[in-house]
């Protein structure tokens, strides 16, 4: 009989191996935290509720076009299909111009998640490293740094972000990039905060006593630290990036029609809303789900990653 | 031995008044700094237009040498950081240039387009503050009774829903469908052409000059983006007022005021409210200052004549001079609420005393 290895448990043992108080390894016991973490999420009910809600627009919106039954920018007939009511044939019914509502509904989850990710993926690390950098090296970088910050979190968000679009011209990539403009100071100031919590305790001193640079404590040391308290921040945001989206498309700043985007959409569709509810209907609640859903994910990844800030 | 006690509380007076001032010139430093950071931002955005500011003025059909002339004119140039100054100079004296749409001074347009606006997020936030404390306070007290599932499913909606399509929701059932309220505007039609409104205020006006049948109808008119922003406003104020009242409550000054019988009402009312009120006042302030962002959509919804109509409008011609001009008073008004509360929390809160 061999004895079984502590790297590679039988299947039978999972749990017990990620749940193990001695783990063997690092990286056992790095999955076993990720493990308990899991556990402790999936207890909570609405955060799981808001889980599945991302996981169904990101899969709707990877396949959008085999979900979707009509091609959402291709009129079914100007003469016959317009502003059908739900049916069989288009479950949500038609617009104004002829396009299959429900089409266009499950091809605007592109556009919602696109923007919000491009943001995550601009913003995220920009307020890393000038948070990060600022309260590590503290003095007069930190002072500019925080300055700028100040400026843009005294202001709305809206607002600036609606005089940048207008300095470029409508459409959903300038309307990204003002809303991108606008997001990052916030992570930059609590990336610093978490920075200045740990620059001054003892293990970053006895990295620095035993020769770590600077760039090495930061990447190596800090970052990983103010990760978590980060991303439950962005995950937050990601419900009212959604919604400052939808507003831009509203006002006819943000994209512009026929991109079946959910706020261009809601606007289209005022003007017939009394004798046509069904396109304004549907196209909100799709919003309201969407930015729901990343608002309860981000209560519950708060509650497993950020627990002091979530005891309020 | 009197004398030396007051000679004590005397200085502690002035040691008090002196940080006072120090932190009052802190923060007008701070609020110097980020007005300069506006003013350059909205300077890079006019800078940044992609049409060309001469040929606005000179149109594209003028000779080189008009076209010459008029780009010397315009001091486009001298270095950046003379041409900044001459904006930011130009800004101080009220001068935010000429909107090319209505043809009037942006400052003019800005006069008579905000009032709507300030009487719309006022009420809002007095309705905010109004149902929100009360319902956080109580949603604190009965931690994990239905009050307080409420209170998170409100504050969950709030934090969820788009407010131009609440807004449109609303016109749909409460307009269209039920017709209890008037439509879209801030006047009924007979009374837009008849009824001067001094102040821009209209509510204020029509009460003033005791035209009631003015007042009945603008209140009409109001109720509804008026509610619809005090949603808003008290989904987070009565968030935030939870959160500070379960910190109060678990402090030991309570538990000395139960262990000396006084009433359940008294020390939540007057303890635990009163020291909760302190940070609630930034609260209010911020929420405040983000309905006048909220404010923006709602008058698209609401065909409301304010501020953040005017600001669409703008950008939609491409009339960037009153664009920014907008956006400029809408950070100033900011920065201002944000001096206020700041100014308000160093006088209530007892440890700045």
């Amino acid at each position: 009989m061999s004895t079984p290895s502590a790297s590679l448990p039988s299947p039978v043992s999972w749990r017990e191996w990620l749940l193990t108080s001695e783990p063997q390894s690092r990286r056992q016991a790095r999955l076993g935290r990720y493990y308990r973490g899991w556990l402790a999420f999936s207890r909570n009910p609405s955060a799981m509720f808001g889980l599945a809600i991302v996981l169904m627009l990101v899969l709707c919106a990877v396949f959008a076009p085999w979900i979707a039954p009509y091609d959402p920018e291709r009129t079914l007939g100007l003469q016959t299909a317009r502003l059908l009511p739900p049916s069989a044939q288009n479950w949500l019914g038609t617009d104004i111009q002829g396009f299959d509502v429900f089409s266009r509904l499950i091809n605007g989850s592109r556009f919602t998640l696109m923007a919000i990710f491009i943001v995550a993926i601009i913003t995220t690390p920009i307020g890393l490293l000038i948070g990060t950098f600022s309260g590590y090296y503290g003095g007069i970088v930190d002072a500019v740094f925080m300055r700028i910050t100040d400026v843009f979190l005294a202001f709305p968000r809206l607002v600036l972000a609606m005089a940048l679009v207008g300095a470029r011209g409508p459409g959903l990539e300038n309307a990204i990039f003002a809303i991108s403009v606008t997001a990052w100071p916030a992570y930059a100031r609590i990336a610093r905060a978490e920075t200045l919590t740990i620059r001054n305790n003892d293990y970053i001193a006895a990295i620095r006593l035993q020769g770590a640079s600077s760039l090495r404590i930061i990447f190596g040391h800090i970052i990983p630290l103010c990760l978590s308290s980060v991303i439950v921040r962005v995950t937050l945001d990601m419900a009212g990036i959604i919604i400052v989206v939808a507003g831009l498309g509203f006002l006819g700043i943000g994209a512009q029609p026929p991109t079946p985007e959910w706020g261009t959409m809601v606007s289209a569709a005022k003007d017939q809303m009394r004798d046509y509810p069904w396109i304004i209907t549907s196209a909100g609640l799709a919003i309201c789900v969407v930015s729901l859903g990343f608002n309860l994910l981000g209560d519950g990844l708060r509650d497993v990653l950020d627990p002091k800030s979530a005891r309020n | 031995m009197s004398d030396s006690s007051s000679y004590t509380t005397a200085g502690m007076r002035w040691l008090a008044f002196r940080r006072l001032v120090t932190a009052i010139v802190k923060t007008a430093a701070v609020a110097v700094i980020t007005l300069f950071g506006l003013t350059v931002f909205t300077f890079s955005i006019a800078r940044y237009v992609p049409t060309d500011p001469v040929l606005a003025v000179v149109g594209d059909k003028a000779s080189q040498a008009t076209y010459d002339r008029v780009y010397k004119e315009m001091g486009l140039d001298k270095p950046m950081y003379v041409q900044f100054a001459t904006y930011a100079s130009r800004l101080a004296t009220g001068d935010f240039g000429k909107s090319r749409f209505t043809q009037n001074q942006v400052f003019d347009d800005l006069k008579r387009v905000f009032p709507a606006t300030f009487e719309l997020a006022t009420i809002g936030t007095l309705i905010g503050v109004l149902l929100g404390i009360p319902l956080g306070v109580l949603a604190a007290v009965r931690r994990g009774t239905w009050v307080d599932q409420l209170s998170r499913v409100i504050g969950l909606i709030g934090y969820s829903v788009p407010i131009f399509w609440l807004g449109l929701m609303g016109l749909l059932i409460f307009y269209a469908y039920l017709d209890w309220l008037p439509g879209p505007g801030r006047l009924d039609i007979a009374y837009q052409y008849t009824f001067e409104s001094e102040t821009g205020l209209v509510l204020f006006d029509a009460a003033r000059t005791g035209q009631w049948d003015v007042f009945f109808d603008a209140c009409r008119h109001i109720l509804l983006p008026a509610a619809l922003l005090g949603y808003f406003s008290m989904a987070y104020i009565s968030r935030m007022t939870r959160s500070f009242m379960l910190n109060e409550l678990s402090q030991e000054y309570i538990t000395t005021a139960r262990v000396k019988g006084l009433s359940e009402a008294r020390i939540i009312w007057r303890h635990a409210l009163r020291n909760a009120f302190v940070p609630l006042i930034t609260v209010v302030a911020l929420s405040y200052g983000s309905l006048l962002e909220g404010s923006v959509l709602t008058e698209m919804v609401f065909a409301w004549p304010g501020l953040g109509q005017y600001l669409t409008s703008s950008l939609m011609n491409t009339d960037m001079d009153a664009a920014l001009g907008a956006t400029l008073l809408v950070g100033i008004v900011f920065l201002f609420i944000n001096l206020l509360s700041d100014v308000l929390y160093r006088v209530y809160d007892p440890r700045t005393r």
